[in-house]
């Protein structure tokens, strides 16, 4: 074990920085830059039963200190994911961490059941993708559609599921409970806001699909107040994101309570962000003289 | 391959009202540039990269030139940016244009801020090229000079006359056509322009290749989110401007 090594439901990873899914496709692209072996694991592109297509372009508008996105899920369906990415991803020496959507019930188990009979390492069950319109956050807004997903995966699957939680919600800490009730081994959060640009000459979205979702470091004290809330009210672990970008907020994400931690939007401004907050871990590390598992939750609020 | 490197400004010009012209040291990247290939640079203080076309690839000096325009905030932060100081990229990123031997004919066209890419394309192709470029008007016209010395057929249009002919370079196409018949047309500019080339190089079965825009996150073809609707037997499919292009067969794209 070294001091940035980090066991999260169950799973060893040597550090705790993991690229977001959708930000980081399944690593090709990135690998020319940096081994993916540096990185503590991958969350993948979310990847429902079949192919969808995504939605119109354009789907990227930039907003102060962060972005919208409405890709809608683009993905070429489990079966090539299984067959085509999972096998080189496997080889590469970081925790590969599938991360699923549906439309409805009957999607999520078949593809969970599908990824039980993989070596892939964990389930990220997404129910809150702001930009698909059947399904997808529709379970993340009530306790009981979180619950339901959360069983029916559970139901079907030994690997490790961990439940993305979307911040359009009024009570996150209580959507996380209602999962941790089913059997989850763990969260993740947050998802991105709902949100929409408009530009002032045309007098149309930006976005194609009008609205989309807010990630980048605008929603970075969002997430932290989050990821705090829900540390406090369950048990099982939390990994936190939400714009975060320096190994400062990474730690300020693991006092709130996240002991995992995804990078997004901050690879699009700097590839090597997930990099450059490693080294800064390490080195935080090493100067304190203290393992990273020493600070996860020990904010102490007033 | 594709380096992510701090490049050095070793050239700054302004070559016309809010446009600038650089020159930036990145060995890596020039070595394997190619044309129609673009620079992802850091705004410093926005969350996006700008992308922006390689007009120039020095692989001796190992130098990359690029010229933009300031549209909005992020292009004004690397307009400030001065001599001796360096710009954040990522490059080269996606795919090029195709070059066919230098011996072939063809007609490359740009049009506004589309005309940067063409320039290497000219040099390419040289005597064997007919370039048409379209500005505004005189005081929006760049790169004259570059295209001049390819040695290649030049024809300059305005919109209103003030330099070189005036009208748009779709008809200085059909003239072109009238009196040649090119192995290839290139353009970049526009999506109205780019759709007439296109529409004009089908009804020729002239080979065209376009090079488009789309806003982008990632430009490395991760994210998915510079989408461009394109068709594949029959079947609508979104490939990624990123990655895929910015350059696509015309006829594969389905123009909005
Ligand atoms: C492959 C490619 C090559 C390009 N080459 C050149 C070039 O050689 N010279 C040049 O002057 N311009 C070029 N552009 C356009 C240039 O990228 C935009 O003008 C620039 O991103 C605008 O940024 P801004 O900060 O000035 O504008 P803002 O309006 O502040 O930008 C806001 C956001 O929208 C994006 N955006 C705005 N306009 C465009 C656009 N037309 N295309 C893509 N994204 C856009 C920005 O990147 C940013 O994320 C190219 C675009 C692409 C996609
Ligand atoms: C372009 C883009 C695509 C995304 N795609 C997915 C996805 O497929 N599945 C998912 O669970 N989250 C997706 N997300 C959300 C991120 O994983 C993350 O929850 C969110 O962006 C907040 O983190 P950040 O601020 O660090 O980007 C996407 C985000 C972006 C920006
Ligand atoms: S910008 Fe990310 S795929 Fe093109």
């Amino acid at each position: 074990m070294s001091a940035t090594s980090v066991t999260f439901a169950g799973i060893d990873f040597k550090n705790p920085i993991v690229p977001a899914s959708g930000t980081f496709g399944y690593g090709h692209e990135y690998e020319e830059l940096y081994p993916l072996s540096r990185l503590g694991g991958i969350s993948v592109k979310g990847t429902t039963g079949k192919l969808r297509p995504g939605n119109l372009p354009p789907r990227i508008a930039e907003t102060p200190s962060g972005m919208l996105n409405s890709v809608g899920l683009q993905n070429p369906g489990i079966d090539a994911f299984i067959r085509d990415e999972l096998p080189y991803l496997k080889t590469k020496d970081t925790v590969v961490i599938a991360n699923i959507a549906g439309s409805d019930e009957n999607e999520y188990r078949e593809i969970a059941e599908k990824l039980d009979a993989t070596d892939v390492d964990m389930i990220e069950v997404n129910i809150s993708c702001p930009n698909v319109k059947a399904g997808g956050a529709a379970f993340g807004v009530s306790c009981e559609g979180a619950a339901q997903i959360t069983r029916i995966v559970r139901s079907v699957t030994s690997k490790p599921v961990m439940m993305k939680l979307s911040p359009n919600v009024t009570s996150i800490a209580d959507i996380a409970k209602a999962c941790e009730a089913e059997g989850a081994d763990a969260v993740s959060l947050i998802n991105t806001l709902l949100g929409m640009r408009i530009d002032i000459r045309t007098r149309r979205p930006i976005l194609h699909n009008n609205v989309g979702g807010l990630s980048g470091p605008a929603v970075f004290p969002v997430a932290v107040r989050m990821v705090w809330q829900v540390a406090n009210a369950v048990k099982i672990p939390v990994c936190g994101m939400g714009g975060v970008s320096t190994w400062e907020d990474a730690v300020e994400m693991m006092l709130a309570g996240a002991s995992l931690i995804q990078v997004g939007a901050a690879i699009f401004t700097d590839p090597l962000a997930p990099v450059k907050i490693i080294e800064g871990l390490e080195e935080y590390t090493k100067r304190e003289n203290i393992s990273l598992t020493d600070i996860v939750g020990k904010v102490q609020p007033w | 391959m594709k380096y992510a490197c701090l490049a050095p400004i070793i050239r700054k010009t302004n070559i016309a009202k809010g446009i600038w012209d650089m020159e930036i040291l990145c060995p890596d990247a020039a070595r394997e540039a190619v044309p129609g290939q673009f620079v992802d640079i850091l705004a410093e203080g926005y969350t996006l990269r700008r992308p922006i076309s390689i007009c120039g690839i020095d692989r001796d000096k190992g130098t990359l030139r690029i010229v933009f325009e300031v549209r909005g905030k992020g292009t004004a932060v690397i307009a400030q940016k001065e001599v001796g100081s360096s710009l954040d990229i990522i490059a080269p990123l996606g795919h090029g244009f195709d070059l066919l031997d230098t011996d072939k004919r063809a007609v490359i066209i740009g049009g506004g801020i589309g005309t940067p890419p063409m320039v290497p394309l000219a040099q390419h192709y040289g005597a064997n090229a007919s370039v048409i470029f379209g500005f505004r008007d005189a005081r929006a016209v760049i790169l004259k000079e570059d295209i001049e010395r390819t040695g290649a057929d030049m024809i300059l249009c305005t919109d209103d006359g003030t330099a070189g002919r005036k009208g748009f370079v779709t008809d200085a196409l059909d003239e072109v056509l009238k009196a040649l018949r090119p192995d290839i047309i290139y353009a970049c500019g526009p999506m109205v322009m780019l759709r007439r080339i296109a529409e004009r190089a089908a009804k020729d079965d002239i080979r065209c290749q376009i090079s488009l825009e789309e806003r982008m996150a990632c430009g490395v073809g991760a994210c998915l989110g510079c989408a461009c609707v394109t068709k594949q037997d029959d079947k609508t499919v979104y490939k990624h401007v990123c990655k895929n292009g910015p350059v696509f067969d015309a006829k594969e794209v389905v123009f909005a």
